[in-house]
């Protein structure tokens, strides 16, 4: 802990320092921190790999606006990119970038449909799961009957561990329809949180649009699958006196969408703060004009990128086991089970046979 | 402000290409693997069972073994006492009927030998009647040689005849 307190005390007291040697007035514009950052955690119109003295390297990525009255136009980013020494983008077809968002230069109307960075980080990573998870399923076919082997063993333990850990124990007898979401999901997060940390990706899972989805998703399965005893909780709140209902049902109707709210909050923001902390350290050296600090930057995000892989698995467990408690609390038959999402009964019914 | 906003394209495209992969996931990869793992779970359930079930076979088979061999030792044990009665009897009964046949002989033998007694002291007797007979003859022939004891004798007869 002293430790700890010194190293800050020396990273606070850098900026005198810094400042003193700063005397000559800096010709670049200033490095905003808050900028970059925002830049990197969030979307755009091309995937920027790196720079250099030379220039940028980037991929220009295909834009797809639709226009009310003018329908829908095509055309890669690199001509709305802007040209040498300007600060704004170009205009091309009656469109530009303004911080990476399309607009038109009429202030007509336009939905971008682009295949923005995130979304061909969404391609990628899809492909990925694609993939990987046709050769799991692969390897149950050509090692039928026997021990698993490689990948696939690798990955069985997380699959079985979804299906008796949180599927089973939160859903009860009826787990088996919701597998494959409560797979998806997890696998889905987790794989593109963990892409998300490699350098000059997308940070896919944190980006609100994407858990809004999913969260939806989750949303219209819970309700989809909700039987009576869900609605007469809601409606009917076992042991509420009747005087307390006009209370107790709008909050328990509030309560059906802060859930997946909860959920798109919490993989956007873990995700996000996690990026934001790694670019903040990272930002130091810039910010202190000092290779000095580069050590210190490097050790502490090194600390957090390694506390990013655990983050990564586990926000995507959260997810998968919040997802399956409100579906085991809307399939829920006993009636007189606790309000607690899932419960421990289900469970027990699920394990039943098995010993 | 934008970082927490979301983007309709991303929305869409996030809708459409996550509905696809959980589709073609649900299809070629969820379905067999838990297919196949409930498969292996099954089959391993069942060898155990079965295995618990060989188990209880073989001690019932054990058991039953047990039982016959008890039963053929018991069996065995039986005869054998059997037998041995058997033998006694039999020999009990060869000593009886032994003693007896010996115990006949000696009677018919006594008798044998009293008959012979019997009939030696008959012939004993005859010889001895006889040869008294032929010595009276002898006497008496000789004492009747001449006619007067012949007739004093007849005399004496007659005398005799004449009582009766």
């Amino acid at each position: 802990m002293k430790r700890l307190l010194a190293v800050l005390f020396c990273i606070l007291t850098l900026p005198v320092f810094a400042s003193e040697h700063a005397g000559i007035p800096a010709k670049e514009e200033a490095f905003n921190p808050g900028e970059m950052i925002l830049h990197h955690i969030g979307d755009s119109h091309e995937w920027h790999w790196f720079s250099t003295d030379n220039g940028h390297f980037t991929s220009y990525l295909p834009i797809i606006a639709y226009r009310p009255g003018k329908g829908v136009s095509t055309f890669s980013s690199e001509k709305l990119a802007p040209k040498h020494g300007e600060a704004e983008g170009a205009e091309y077809d009656g469109l530009k970038l303004h911080h990476e968002k399309l607009v038109t230069t009429d202030g007509s109307p336009v939905y971008d449909f682009s295949i923005t960075k995130n979304v061909a980080a969404l391609l990628g990573s899809s492909i990925l799961l694609l993939v990987v998870f046709t050769i799991v399923a692969k390897g149950y076919k050509t090692n039928h009957g026997r021990a698993p082997k490689g990948i696939q063993s690798f990955f069985e333990v997380l699959i079985v561990f979804i299906r008796d850990e949180v599927a089973k124990k939160s859903i009860g007898p009826k787990y088996e329809r919701y597998m494959p979401y409560l797979l998806t999901v997890f696998f889905f997060i987790w794989f593109n949180n963990l892409l998300g940390l490699t350098p000059g990706a997308a940070n896919l899972t944190g980006n609100i649009a994407i858990t809004l989805t999913m969260a939806v998703l989750t949303l219209i399965i819970t309700l989809a699958s909700s039987n009576k005893n869900y609605w007469a909780h809601i409606f009917a709140t076992p042991g509420v006196p009747v005087a307390l209902l006009p209370i107790m049902i709008p909050v328990e109707l509030i309560g059906i969408v802060v859930k997946p709210f909860s959920l798109m909050i919490r993989l956007f923001a873990n995700i996000t703060a996690g990026h934001i902390v790694i670019l903040s350290f990272i930002s130091l050296i810039f910010i202190f004009r000092s290779a000095a600090v580069a050590p210190i930057s490097l050790a502490f995000g090194l600390f957090i990128n390694v506390l990013e892989l655990l983050v990564s698995i586990l926000q995507a467990y959260i997810f998968t086991l919040l997802t399956a408690m409100y579906i085991g609390g809307a399939v829920e038959e006993h009636h007189d089970a606790d309000y607690q999402m899932g419960g421990g009964d289900g469970a027990d019914v699920a394990h039943a046979p098995h010993h | 402000m934008q970082l927490i906003t979301p983007e309709l394209g991303l929305i869409f495209w996030q809708l459409v290409i996550f509905l696809l992969v959980l589709f073609l996931l649900a299809k070629f990869a969820w379905k067999p693997i838990l297919l196949s793992l409930k498969e292996r779970e099954d089959s391993i359930e069942g060898a155990l069972r079965m295995a618990d079930e060989a188990k209880l076979e073989m001690q019932a088979l054990k058991a039953g073994n047990e039982k016959l061999l008890a039963d053929a030792r018991r069996e065995r044990d039986q005869m054998m006492k059997e037998a041995s009665t058997m033998a006694e009897k039999l020999i009990e009964t060869a000593k009886t009927r032994a003693t007896e046949e010996g115990g006949r002989m000696i009677t018919q033998a006594r008798e044998a030998i009293q008959n012979e007694k019997n009939a030696a002291l008959a012939e004993v007797k005859n010889t001895a009647a006889q040869l008294s007979l032929d010595i009276a003859e002898r006497i008496l022939r000789r004492e009747l040689s001449d006619p007067a004891a012949q007739k004093q004798l007849v005399d004496s007869y007659l005398k005799d005849v004449k009582l009766n």
